[in-house]
């Protein structure tokens, strides 16, 4: 037998890939033109790009930001000779008041400074990787951008004098000593500075205070209110039992709130008077309407929220049965329908005499319609929760509350937190239903621009900056709620 | 010998309805009843003395007076003369057909959007993305006023089709048109019809169906039957012996034949639009307010649903993917075999959600003048009559029944399709 | 009464007052401020300007009576309603006076318990057409697509004038003059029909007003004017009579320019008796002698400010027609001040 091989006994050299496998048109032969689908897809695809560009690109860019009426824009347009073109003055002369509405023009920095704050009391909530000394330079620092575009004076020199030196001596100590220092120092016990969680919590009762304005005792009273609550918890869990010791937590800052607090906040105006100027809602208007009542109902239905998701899992036939139908009532039907609600029959249903506010009654359906979508959220928080956990509170020997407290809710809400900002983006989407009923939110507020007699006729222009508006918005808030996904996802391997 | 006895039962005191756990469930139970049995009094009462100060007891009378106001958009025979009811009856089935059609069609973009986002092709997925995003961030009101906007505007007026020199003309050999005021399209009619079954008499709730259509559709029904049932037997064939015998040209006959059998005896035929005085006159005509609606409506809820699909597919896990490619099958087959039977069961319950929020936005349909059921119970005859109570309670409470009614069929198909764990 | 109710966090300020019963002056004065409900925006006749501040027609009707009740034309909290919510704003109390070209109709009246305090337009609903369409009457629109705004009386109208006239037609109905304005444009529809001082406001508007016209045929009367509740005669008198003094200047020649020249005495006693230098009808009011004089220094009389707002030189563009002073050839005739 002849011993025959045809196997290659040496290796042939390595060689570079083929040029149409590589760089700029490897990557297009793999990923745009591998089968005659893929090569459809991709022209298809690549004409509607060119279509759609080529169709705005001419129609935005003209010369029209000074134009002070259609008519000059059409003036301009056949001056530069084109067809069409869109007619940004309107923009130029109208966006304070898309952006705040009737807000009185001397007062736009308190809206604006509390726009900023609700980034600084969300940071904590929200973004857990920021250190607290972050968190407190951020928030000097937005103060004392403020004091420079508020109204001068002595107190206001002296106020940024002081935060002036407060923002330095943080950004020092950030500057200073970096995070592994920090630790260390903190092992060794030198004092930290407070949780900025006390900021979030302090916000909820600043920010209507600046948006409405009116005697600081008020939202200081309602503040006390919490606080009394507490006490009253703190003092008769002991005595009488946890559940009738929070039943009064609950009835005491109720009835503080009912018949108190007003006299509470007129003794202490006496005294000690101070308030910002008061601004009535009907001056809200624009984009700062659809963030009013975003965040104020979302806010107040989070609480709201975890009662009715806690009634819908409990084992009470009638709390649970009481919560469902809410629940299923509210989601059942459309918000426009609520809102219809808000605005005739509200009123109707209140005590002859009360008359509250349209904005702030469209405030108060918004957030029973966001309450119900909550208690769903918050349910989905529950349920994602393993057994485990319930069986290991009850193991140690918690009562209900505190298990839900301690143990339950800080998990749960921990989980929800993406399904409660994609409820906001909903609900804030859904405030611009607010122009059906007549309030002037963006929608609303470019029907009225457009019944001006320099802009009749306007279209395009005004629905494109506010979709340009709420796209800004929601778009970054769904990316946050994506990275917090992965986040979460990543926590639970 | 000893025996444990329970713990002697005292005498019941007031106490225990606080302390004991066995009467506390029931004592905070009728608390929270009374809790709620007291506001809605309240708020009853409320109501009661302020309509008593205005002067209006609520009644539904109104609602069997005359309308007197026309509606274009309409399913069912109305003139300006008929009820309220009627006219309410009218919205009702204009919500249903909106809600039904934009639910169908953003189920089809929705798949189809979701599917090509995990695209390779980078221009293609970019695309499907910035569509996603688009849509999603931007509210729906707006995209349902851009919708009817760029209708309006970017399509002919029916008077462009006149004269000599149409600066428009119609499609498909002079039979669909398309112009600003809505499309025409040719219409199904039967010259030997067997003409229709006149439901409910003459009550605001009469309906005509066409015997045609109800003989069309138990045709078809009929026909896949049989065709269910060759494939079955196809199926016995394939078990028994392994050879599938070829069945694609009898189930096609026993579908086309009857049903092109029953076409012709009726004398079908198409209609078609023609423009005549102000308008096209023939054909049917779907106005701008309900594209507008419906396209706005899909476009949006499509996006929501590309994310429910995205993630229904990325949720199956890779080795389902592997398992199929190393069985040999093609990956568009592996695509429909194997991932999205399995990625449906994920995607079902958020899409009936999605289907909810359509069937909840179709009530914007005000903003473009299409008359649903909140643009007449709740828009025309609320203004006309000054009922706002009842208008707004009678509609909430069609949502309502609307809404319970899908998510109950939703559900039914849920639990149809999921996964029976052993 | 003024107390602060707090829920939750949110400050909500409930202004407890006997809303739907009588003394609506005392709440107006104890509030300083006039609710006033006016529309979301309509060309000439209300519409916010850059500043926030309103404008129009029907506005200055607000300002007039809010100069005469508060003595400021600016104390006015403007609500813009719909034409749905304007009703139950006003019998809920939650504006004091509705002036939003609002049609005088009787179930209006009678059957939604309110009460027209006069007529500050005179005003009917009218078709425009294209000239191109080849139109010249309203009884040739067989067939047509007519636009139309929702939540008004025009629906109606429209219904009875086509079944009256045994024609078809295919309404289109909208929320906005605005879109109403774009879908006409467009050829959408092929006759717009409104009020005719809105189809004559929309018109000028137009790159090419001249290429449409505003059929003959006015099919229906509306009679606008500001309203306020049933039950409260007093409230409803003042803003009767502050309309009426403002008609009533223009007719006396009483201006802007020369109410402060006359208001030291003329020779015409009803002058005087307007202006309140002379009798006691702004006691018999329950206001001050000079209430007229100050409503009629907020924005001039009533011919000023319909050429002011609404008036020919205006885009708007309105004749005065029918609005003209019974002297004039006009309809408008004000009871004297006597």
């Amino acid at each position: 037998m002849t011993k025959l091989s045809y196997v290659r006994t040496e290796m042939l050299p390595e060689r570079e890939p083929p040029t149409s496998a590589t760089g700029v048109i490897g990557w297009m032969r793999q990923n745009l033109f591998n089968g005659w689908m893929n090569s459809l897809l991709t022209l298809i695809s690549l004409a509607v790009i060119f279509w759609l560009v080529a169709g705005l690109l001419p129609w935005f860019w003209s010369p029209t930001w000074n134009a002070g009426s259609l008519g000059q824009c059409r003036e301009i347009i056949a001056e530069a000779g084109k067809q069409s073109g869109a007619c940004w003055g309107v923009i130029n002369e109208r966006w304070p008041q898309m952006l705040f509405g009737f807000y009185p023009q001397d007062l736009r920095l308190r809206p604006t400074l509390a726009f900023f704050l609700l980034f600084v009391a969300l940071i904590p909530v929200l973004f857990a990787m920021i250190s607290r000394r972050m968190n407190w330079l951020l928030l000097v620092l937005v103060l004392f951008a403020a004091t420079f575009f508020g109204p001068g004076g002595a107190v206001m020199t002296v106020l940024q004098i002081v935060l002036g030196l407060g923002l330095a001596w943080l950004a020092w100590t950030v500057v200073a000593t970096d995070r592994a220092d920090r630790a260390a120092q903190i092992k060794e016990g030198v004092k930290r500075l407070p949780n900025p969680l006390i900021f979030s919590a302090a916000f909820v009762f600043l920010m209507p205070w600046l948006l409405w304005g009116g005697s600081v005792w008020v939202p200081v009273g309602v503040a006390l209110g919490f606080v009394i609550g507490w006490l009253v918890f703190r003092l008769l869990n002991a005595l009488i039992g946890s559940l009738a010791a929070l039943i009064l937590a609950i009835v005491t800052p109720v009835l503080w709130w009912l018949f108190l607090n007003g006299l509470f906040a007129s003794a202490m105006q006496a005294v000690l008077p101070y308030g910002l100027e008061p601004v009535p809602s009907r001056l809200f208007g624009g984009l700062l309407l659809s963030v009013t009542i975003g965040v104020t109902a979302i806010v107040i239905s989070l609480p709201m929220g975890i009662m009715l998701a806690l009634g819908r899992q409990s084992d009470l036939l009638i709390v649970k049965s009481l919560s469902v139908i809410f629940i299923e009532f509210i989601r059942g039907v459309p918000l426009i329908t609520l809102l219809f609600v808000a605005s005739v029959l509200l009123n109707i249903f209140l005590p002859p005499g009360t008359n509250f506010d349209i904005i702030l009654r469209v405030i108060i359906m918004a957030t029973i319609f966001a309450a119900a979508y909550m208690a769903e959220v918050v349910r989905g928080g529950l349920a994602a929760l393993p057994k485990g956990q319930y069986e290991a509170a009850d193991a140690l020997g918690l009562d209900y509350w505190k298990a839900q407290r301690l143990i339950i809710m800080p998990q749960a809400l921990k989980i929800s937190i993406p399904g409660i900002v994609s409820t906001f983006i909903g609900l804030f989407k859904d405030t611009t239903l607010v122009s059906i009923i007549g309030l002037l939110d963006p929608i609303g507020l470019s029907t009225s621009i457009r019944a001006d007699t320099n802009w009749n006729g306007i279209v395009w222009e005004l629905y494109g900056f506010v979709a340009l508006l709420f796209f800004i918005f929601t778009f970054s808030m769904s990316r946050y709620s994506m990275y917090l996904e992965r986040r979460l996802r990543t926590d639970h391997g | 010998m000893t025996t444990l006895t329970d713990p002697a039962k005292g005498a019941f005191r007031l106490s225990m309805l606080i302390y004991d756990s066995r009467y506390r469930s029931i004592t905070i139970q009728i608390i929270a009843l009374i809790a709620v049995l007291t506001l809605i009094g309240w708020l009853i009462s409320n109501t009661a003395s302020n309509l008593a100060d205005l002067g209006k007891q609520p009644s539904f009378g109104f609602l069997g007076e005359a309308a007197g106001y026309d509606i274009n958009q309409r399913l069912i025979d109305y003139q300006n003369q008929d009820t309220h009811l009627r006219a309410a009856f009218v919205g009702v089935l204009n919500t249903l057909l909106v809600a039904a059609m934009g639910c169908v069609t953003a189920t089809i973009i929705g798949v189809f959007v979701g599917v090509l986002r995990l695209s390779k092709n980078w221009v293609v997925a970019r695309l499907m993305t910035l569509y996603v995003e688009t849509f999603r961030n931007v509210p729906v009101l707006l995209w349902i006023v851009f919708t009817m906007a760029v209708l309006i505007e970017t399509l002919p007026a029916p008077n462009q089709f006149r004269g000599a020199t149409p600066e428009a003309t119609m499609l498909l050999g002079d039979t669909v048109a398309l112009t600003n005021r809505g499309f025409y399209v040719p219409e199904p009619l039967f010259s030997r019809s067997i003409g229709d079954i006149h439901l409910f008499g003459a009550s605001p709730l009469r309906f005509d169906v066409s015997l045609d259509l109800i003989a069309v559709l138990a045709t078809l029904i009929a026909s896949f039957l049989i065709a269910s049932l060759i494939t079955r037997r196809a199926d016995r064939i394939q078990a028994a012996t392994g050879v599938r015998p070829r069945t694609w040209h009898w189930r096609l006959a026993v579908i086309v034949l009857p049903l092109a059998a029953l076409l012709a005896g009726l004398g079908f035929y198409l209609g078609h639009p023609a423009l005549k005085g102000f308008n096209f006159q023939g054909g049917v005509y779907m106005r701008n307010s309900l594209i507008a609606l419906w396209l706005a409506l899909s476009l949006y809820t499509a996006a929501f649903i590309a994310e429910i699909v995205r993630a229904g597919i990325l949720a199956i896990s890779k080795g389902q993917t592997e398992a199929a490619a190393a069985l040999g099958l093609r990956p568009r087959r592996v695509m429909s075999l194997v991932i999205l039977p399995q990625a449906l069961r994920v995607i079902i319950p958020p899409l009936i959600s999605q289907y909810l929020n359509l069937t909840k936005n179709s009530s914007l349909a005000i903003a473009v003048g299409y008359m649903d059921i909140t643009g007449t119970l709740m828009g025309i005859t609320l203004n006309q009559t000054g009922r706002e109570l009842e208008t707004i309670l009678i509609g909430m409470l069609i949502y309502l029944t609307i809404s319970l009614t899908i998510s109950f069929v939703m559900n039914v198909y849920n639990d149809a399709v999921k996964l029976r764990e052993r | 009464m003024k107390k602060t109710v707090f829920l939750g966090a949110l400050t909500v300020a409930a202004i407890a007052a006997g809303a739907a019963s009588a003394a609506t002056l005392d709440d107006v004065k104890a509030r300083g401020k006039l609710n006033c409900g006016v529309v979301t925006g309509l060309v000439g006749f209300g519409a916010p300007d850059a500043n926030g501040r309103w404008e129009g027609f029907d506005v200055s009707v607000c300002r007039a009576v809010a100069a005469a009740v508060l003595g400021d034309p600016d104390a006015v909290e403007f609500v813009p309603t719909t034409g749905k919510t304007r009703f139950t704003a006003l019998a809920s109390g939650e504006i004091d006076l509705l002036a939003r070209n609002t049609t005088w109709t009787f179930s209006r009246d009678v059957d939604l318990k309110f009460e027209f305090v006069g007529v500050n337009y005179y005003d009917g609903q009218g078709f425009l057409v294209r000239k191109d369409l080849g139109v010249s009457s309203a009884k040739e629109l067989d067939g047509a697509t007519v636009c139309i705004q929702t939540g008004t009386t025009t629906e109606l109208n429209l219904a009875d004038f086509f079944r009256a006239n045994n024609m078809s037609y295919d309404p289109v109905p909208i929320e906005t003059n605005a879109e109403g304005q774009q879908q006409y444009l467009a050829g959408a529809c092929d006759a717009y029909t409104t009020d005719a001082s809105g189809l004559a406001a929309t018109r000028a508007t137009f790159e090419d007003p001249a290429a449409h016209v505003i059929l003959p045929e006015i099919i229906s009367k509306e009679p606008l004017g500001p309203l306020v509740r049933h039950g409260d005669q007093e409230w409803g008198d003042i803003a009767r009579w502050t309309l009426n003094a403002l008609i009533a200047a223009e007719e006396l020649g009483v201006t802007s320019a020369n109410i402060d020249e006359l208001a030291s005495g003329t020779e015409n006693p009803e002058i005087n008796r307007l202006l309140g230098t002379e009798g006691s009808l702004g006691e018999m009011l329950g206001l001050d002698a000079e209430w007229a004089k100050r409503a009629i220094k907020a924005n001039g009389n009533y011919g000023e400010i319909f050429a002011k707002t609404i008036g020919e030189s205006t885009p708007v563009g309105l004749a005065r027609g029918l609005n003209a002073q019974w002297k004039d050839g006009g309809i408008l005739y004000v009871p004297p001040f006597r």
